[in-house]
């Protein structure tokens, strides 16, 4: 396999015999003559912006005081009649202090299919990108592994408002470690292939619910 | 070339005549490309900037493409101090041999696929099934083309020349053969059709061992791959198996992390008219106790190296496969996708696979000409692509011959056959124009003789004027009338001192009423 490798190396060096060896080095090969961002906006219009676009994608949006996050979680899982709940290792143990749900810890040991008999799944995230209404998880232990927010059918995600909020998302790239496993969600999982008619809710969970909590 | 590659085609002429007498097919795909048009250009619109980003991604792939070698090199070694393993095909036979062989490694027989245009370019699945290993297609577009034992059509929406009650009949008719049957009294509204793809493919998620992707992006500063998804199904694939081996074309390479913040802005808008898609994963080699936990990275050459080796087709290889330029094409709207006889149809298409595979055949030599040139798919390319250029570049190849790169080297392309009769018409033409004498003469010859003229061509001009009138010939030469009307005038002296009305038999394009 090593032959195929320097084949297609030397194969690509002949391509490029019209590129003189001074060709211009990457930092300046071109310029970045785009926007950082699109608009000017206070901290709050940002926030605003994201539940905006979020919500155009069909997550459901909740803002509440730090003080309140226990009892909105707990009310959100009531309300979807969840028995049982995934939760990340490291997910502070109060926000879910006001439910009666069942736990179960996210492990290495759960199987796909125990977890396909998960309702629900809380999380926080690791950036929210208000422009396109993204939120990105990094599997901190806060957020758990990806498959936690994968495989049962409802995701609430917990977004704390404004430090964990960005505008763009050349903004939202450089808070994020390309080493950690990425998962960019812009509303529930979708389809546009019958018809291009958009149909929310496919594989990932079908109903998304970000919880914008602020305050410490 | 192995499967996947429709050896055999007819023409795209003849592939699209028969697709334009399809009612139902031309009905799905205009609905669908004026459905997707007309959000595009919303969600481009609402960017301001558009024009910087489109111009920053030409450029970064221009760059990267220049300097191939040393990334992929870069490349390679990011991944592999990552986690993961690097191999190298040359060839579509060379790449399914190396995924057939990590799959059979893993003891497994059958493995869950992310949506990729690379597999399917290599005619994947079906290598694997000639080995025993079954590939389930897990998007839903590429569910309802495997289900239904079809070819898909498009790069972003495989099933687009389907209508939603020809899915409903599919899955209600094939799902039982391939595993959870569809549930009974199926309709056909999406989100039902939607549900039961859900729970036809959840079975084969959870017990799944093996994925197989693509990529859309590769970082060689970080060893990331980039996979952008609506459904769910990537997620799925890339997360829950043990082994993930993805497939990718050496060009998906962009040098740095800070490079997709281009390709993330332009990509989701230009595709699907989303600010930005549901699901966007990324990985780095591999995570401890998170995801897959062997990582196979095969890098597919497959004709990319040839096509980098012609100065102006080389651009082709910016192509981020977002589809658009499908979406406006008056001629892909009317024949549909089949009639390009590749995985890569429309605009895009009739400039990749024609360099990817070479010009030799029927379908390929035929593909540069499926175009009016009407400059659509340039305008909407994210990447600039400039598509008529390399059309015109592509049929001068086609007719004339001339040397160009195949498998590595230097080869010397013969001009086509079927271009034999334009190209004695032009010899005869520069002839004809270069002899004063020997012109006049024969363009009095044909007015005299204009009334025995036939109205189609014979022989190999027949079906040129099938689509074409032949221009009417007018009962007097321009330059006899000239002479006649205006002699001892120099052409300059004309506007004022010439006759009244025109020649006898009329202009080129005038109405002949003179018979």
């Amino acid at each position: 396999m090593s032959g195929s490798r320097d084949l297609i190396l030397a194969r690509v060096r002949r391509a490029l015999a019209d590129v003189p060896p001074d060709d211009t080095p990457y930092d300046q090969a071109f310029a970045r003559p785009y926007l950082r961002e699109h608009g000017h906006r206070s901290v709050a219009g940002t926030v605003d912006l994201l539940a905006e676009n979020l919500a155009d994608y069909r997550a459901l949006v909740h803002r509440c005081a730090a003080g309140e996050l226990a009892a909105t979680i707990a009310r959100l899982l009531d309300e979807r009649g969840s028995t049982a709940v995934s939760v990340p290792t490291g997910l502070d143990p109060g926000w879910l202090a006001a439910t009666e749900v069942a736990q179960v810890p996210d492990s290495a040991a759960n199987t796909p299919d125990e977890l396909d008999r998960v309702d629900s799944v809380v999380t926080a995230c690791a950036v929210a990108i208000a422009e396109t209404g993204t939120i990105v998880l990094d599997g901190s232990p806060d957020q758990g592994r990806r498959r936690i927010t994968l495989v049962p059918d409802h995701h609430i995600c917990v977004v704390r408002v404004p430090d964990q909020v960005v505008t763009s998302v050349p903004q939202g790239l450089e808070r994020l470690d390309p080493a950690r496993p990425l998962t960019w969600i812009s509303g529930p999982s979708a389809t546009s292939d019958i018809e291009l008619d958009r149909v929310e809710g496919v594989h990932g969970p079908r109903t998304l619910e970000v919880v914008l909590v602020s305050g410490e | 070339m192995s499967g996947g590659t429709y050896l055999g085609m007819p023409a795209f002429p003849k592939a699209a005549h028969e697709a334009v007498h399809n009612q139902t097919l031309r009905g799905n795909l205009r609905h669908a490309t004026h459905t997707i048009r007309a959000k595009r250009a919303k969600a481009v619109a609402e960017v301001s900037d558009w024009a910087e980003l489109r111009e920053a991604g030409k450029q970064i792939k221009d760059h990267t493409l220049r300097h191939l070698d040393r990334y992929l090199v870069q490349l390679e070694e990011s991944v592999t101090a990552a986690g993961g393993t690097v191999h190298w095909a040359a060839d579509a036979d060379e790449a399914n041999r190396i995924v057939t062989y990590l799959v059979k490694a893993t003891g497994e027989s059958e493995v869950v696929k992310v949506k990729s245009m690379a597999t399917q370019e290599i005619g994947l699945n079906e290598a694997l099934e000639a080995e025993g290993i079954h590939a389930y297609e897990t998007d839903l577009a590429e569910l309802i083309v495997q289900l239904g034992k079809d070819r898909p059509s498009h790069i972003l929406v495989p099933a687009i020349h389907r209508n939603r009650g020809e899915i409903r009949d599919i899955f209600a008719r094939e799902m039982s053969e391939w595993g959870r049957p569809a549930p009974e009294g199926l309709t056909d509204t999406p989100a039902e059709l939607a549900d039961a793809a859900r729970l036809h493919l959840r079975e084969k998620f959870l017990r799944a061992k093996v994925g197989v992707s693509g990529a859309n992006f590769m970082v060689a500063e970080t060893g990331t791959l980039v996979v952008v998804e609506s459904e769910g199904n990537g997620r799925m694939c890339l997360t829950l198996p043990e082994t993930l081996i993805s497939v990718v074309g050496i060009e998906k390479i962009v040098p740095t992390w800070q490079d997709l913040e281009v390709f993330l802005q332009t990509l989701p808008r230009s595709s699907t008219a989303e600010r930005m898609n549901p699901y966007t994963s990324t990985w780095t080699g591999t995570t401890d106790e998170d995801g897959p936990q062997d990582f196979h990275l095969v890098l597919i050459d497959n004709g990319r190296t040839d096509t980098l080796a012609d100065e102006v087709g080389r651009q082709a290889l910016r192509c981020i496969r977002c589809s658009a330029c499908l979406n406006v094409c008056p001629v892909y709207e009317r024949a549909g996708g089949h009639a390009y006889g590749s995985v890569y149809p429309g605009p895009i298409g009739a400039i990749l696979s024609p360099q990817l595979r070479g010009t030799q055949s029927e379908i390929d030599a035929s593909l540069p000409y499926a175009s009016s040139l009407c400059g659509a798919c340039y305008d909407v390319c994210p990447v600039a692509i400039d598509i008529p250029e390399v059309l015109v570049h592509l049929r001068e190849r086609v007719v004339q011959g001339g040397t160009v790169t195949r498998e590595g080297a230097k080869v010397v392309l013969k001009p086509a056959k079927g271009h034999a009769a334009e190209r004695a018409a032009m010899r005869a033409a520069r002839w004809a124009f270069s002899h004063p004498g020997a012109l006049r003469t024969g363009q009095r010859v044909a007015s005299r003789t204009r009334r025995f003229h036939p109205r189609t061509l014979p022989g190999p001009g027949k079906a040129w004027s099938e689509t074409r009138s032949l221009p009417a010939v007018p009962a007097e030469p321009f330059r006899d009338w000239w002479q006649r009307t205006r002699s001892g005038q120099r052409p300059q002296d004309g506007p004022q001192g010439g006759p009244q009305g025109g020649p006898p038999g009329g202009l080129p394009g005038g109405k002949d009423t003179s018979k």
